[in-house]
């Protein structure tokens, strides 16, 4: 506990702190690029860019190592991924564009074919003499054990940037996602606007795969704009919020990994992130399924309680068991199932509502009645008072004629 | 081709063209019905699957294995489907949410459980051990007729026989309501056909065919074999049948020479140490779509 608080801190040593500061960084700048993504329907297409990132890593080492340099600078990784990842997203592109398959059976070709060859390409690597301490597969979940000073702040720095050009970059980003005619119409250029917002998720992805390794950095794009989305319909608050679920989970994610042995970061950045998820799913306001569970059951008592009411007016027995809770919790029925004084009142006031509802239309005209009646709403909701009025006039003529 | 193939390269030679077949077959219906990464879903929850097996049982023996990527899988569709209805989320969306959370928090428990001194990791899950099943009793070809000596076979190529023939059986059983189904949904209800109880089926089968696959010969073929062949077929053919052969074919060849060429290639070239089969398996089918795309008779959509 002492050690997470000083992970949280930024006291564990400067290297932890360095690294709790770039998955920070990394989280909020992936959840802000991934938001697009998952906005156009694109959510899997980061898998198919991590997992292609592999052949690059491997490459670029080799290359590296021919070339007389150190095979493990980071940077060069990253360039190599990165080259690798846009052959990947071209030849989906590629296969959805000129055959008739799918785009999902493109990107599952394009992620297992891409990743195959990486491994053949590892093993390669792990046979040469170089090779036996390459830490590649630290790549596959991450590895920030051991990370280097240089390494930590190439990944904060290079987040920092791409959060920055995507908050200037918002609004025709936005655009360009939800309506790409329209769009075009408004002067953007879709084109370049479509590049650069998978520039960016290939970028993310690749700064992100020494923290949370390839197989799962794709989480940390899907999974905090698809919590946001439960908060609220409006795109920039979804942005935001996304880029702070985001930043939290890597936040929250790196320091829990820092405060004891035998937790990786990536794993807990991307369970952080679902926790995130997991409380959205629960207990968003807007779309979460606690509130709909509380509407349906506010529906249900309002339901039994005019039934029930009805029922008493027509004189009829209720055997209804959640009837006569609701009506006896109401205080329109004592226990014994006699009706109080107040359920008296409810009666007459429903017997009221009904004669309402059925004169509407011979007063006020159909047209006047809302078209499709719920048989809940009362009338002197559903009508103004000047049309109550008129109809409760109307119901007084006819009584004493 | 002499004693030492027999001994060496047979059996996960035999295994890897079986796991390609097996797999093939549910993935004709799975690109076609745009579920094409459901076996990507599924071949990814296959690790925590194995680490609670794990856990609960204490061995590594291949049943509790087995039978946790099983559930692991199950548990994984059932969390798409829950948070597809939940959230009203879209299906990529839900699946990224759903496997990426689960096979987080089976890397976290395979830290934890301290694993390390028995050989369960990531990476064989991940790339299998394909070159590890020798037939060490396949003293040459005579072998084959030696009962003693077939008794002394690794228990994977038995395994993946039956779940190949249970497939194989499968696809032939369920053929006319599963194509009705999967190329026109709504006339296949309205014939009376149970269009859920299928769909739930085939993903039941492409588990079944994962979890199988797995073992013997790792995550990425799973995956590769679910599209690659299928989706090279779909651009040779427009008949389905003819697809569903042409894929099994694909599958096999891509597994022999994949096999092949990742065991003696590297050797041809001077190296001194062969590369990974099942990644090779996978490169290769990759070539074959590449192909495909390329000069495939049946590129586009038909007009009209």
């Amino acid at each position: 506990m002492e050690a997470f608080v000083a992970a949280l801190t930024f006291s564990a040593g400067y290297n932890a702190a360095l690294v709790v500061i770039g998955a920070t960084l990394f989280g909020a700048a992936a959840a802000a690029s991934g938001t697009f993504l998952v906005l156009r329907r694109q959510a899997l297409m980061t898998d198919a860019i991590a997992h292609a990132t592999l052949p690059g890593l491997a490459i670029a080492f080799m290359v590296m190592v021919a070339a007389g340099f150190d095979g493990r600078n980071l940077l060069g990784l990253l360039i190599g991924s990165a080259i690798s990842a846009l052959i990947g997203v071209v030849a989906v592109d590629v296969i959805v564009k000129r055959t008739r398959l799918m785009e999902d059976a493109a990107i599952g070709a394009v992620l297992s074919v891409f990743f195959g060859f990486g491994v053949v390409l590892l093993t390669i690597v792990q046979s040469m003499s170089a090779g036996r301490q390459a830490g590649l597969e630290g790549f596959l979940l991450g590895s920030t054990a051991g990370m280097l000073r240089a390494d930590a702040m190439l990944i904060a720095v290079s987040a920092a940037v791409v959060g920055v050009l995507l908050f200037v970059l918002r609004r025709p980003l936005t655009l360009v996602a939800f309506d790409p005619q329209y769009a075009a119409g408004q002067g953007v250029k879709v084109r370049l606007m479509d590049l650069v917002a998978t520039a960016m998720v290939l970028a993310v992805t690749v700064i992100g795969l020494k923290l949370v390794g390839l197989i799962l950095v794709v989480a940390l794009l899907i999974i905090p704009p698809v919590a946001a989305r439960f908060w609220t319909n409006d795109i920039s608050k979804v942005l935001f919020l996304s880029a702070l679920f985001g930043g939290s989970s890597g936040y929250v994610g790196a320091a829990l990994s820092a405060s004891a042995p035998a937790l990786p970061t990536g794993s807990l950045v991307v369970l952080s992130a679902f926790a995130i998820f997991v409380v959205s799913l629960v207990f968003s306001t807007q779309r979460g399924v606690l509130a709909a569970l509380l509407r349906r059951r506010a529906l249900a008592v309002r339901v039994h309680r005019r039934q029930g009411l009805l029922a008493l007016a027509a004189g009829e027995p209720i055997y209804d068991a959640m009837t006569i809770k609701v009506l006896r919790r109401d205080g329109v029925i004592r226990p014994d199932g006699v009706m109080t004084d107040n359920g008296r009142a409810a009666v007459a006031e429903i017997r009221r509502d009904e004669l309402r509802w059925s004169m509407a239309p011979s007063v006020l005209g159909d047209d006047a009645v809302p078209a499709q009646r719920d048989a809940l709403t009362p009338a002197d909701e559903a009508f103004t008072p000047d049309q109550i009025a008129l109809i409760d006039a109307e119901a007084q003529r006819l009584a004493v004629v | 081709m002499g004693a030492e193939f027999v001994q060496l390269s047979l059996t996960p030679l035999v295994i890897a063209v079986l796991a390609a077949v097996t797999c093939a077959m549910p993935g004709n219906f799975l690109i076609l019905r745009r579920q094409a990464l459901i076996g990507d879903a599924i071949s990814h929850v296959v690790l925590p699957g194995i680490v609670v097996g794990f856990i609960i049982t204490g061995s590594v023996t291949t049943w509790p294995m087995m039978l946790g990527a099983g559930a692991a899988a199950l548990i994984a569709v059932a969390m798409i489907e829950a948070i597809k209805r939940l959230g009203k989320i879209e299906p990529g969306a839900a699946m990224g949410v759903a496997f990426t959370a689960m096979f987080a928090a089976g890397v976290l428990l395979l830290e934890q459980s301290n694993t390390a001194s028995v050989h369960l990791d990531v990476e064989h899950a991940l790339f299998g051990n394909l070159e590890s099943l020798i037939w060490f009793d396949g003293l040459g070809w005579a072998s084959l007729l030696d009962p003693s000596a077939l008794a002394q076979l690794p228990p994977e190529l038995f395994r993946m026989a039956s779940v190949a023939v249970i497939m194989i059986i499968a696809t032939i059983l369920f053929w006319r309501p599963l194509v009705m189904a999967t190329f026109d949904e709504a006339f296949a209800a309205s014939v009376g056909i149970p269009v859920n109880l299928l769909s739930l089926m085939l993903v039941v089968f492409a588990a079944i065919a994962a979890v199988a696959a797995f073992d013997a010969v790792g995550s990425i073929i799973v995956i590769a074999m679910f599209i690659c062949p299928p989706a090279t077929a779909r651009l040779l053919t427009d008949r389905m049948g003819v697809q569903v052969l042409i894929s099994a074919l694909v599958a096999a060849v891509c597994a022999v020479v994949g096999y092949v060429v990742a065991g003696y290639a590297p050797l041809w070239l001077g190296f001194d140490n062969s590369v990974s089969a099942s990644g090779m398996i996978a490169t290769v089918s990759g070539v074959a779509l590449g192909l495909a795309v390329a000069f495939g008779p049946r590129r586009r959509q038909v007009a009209g």
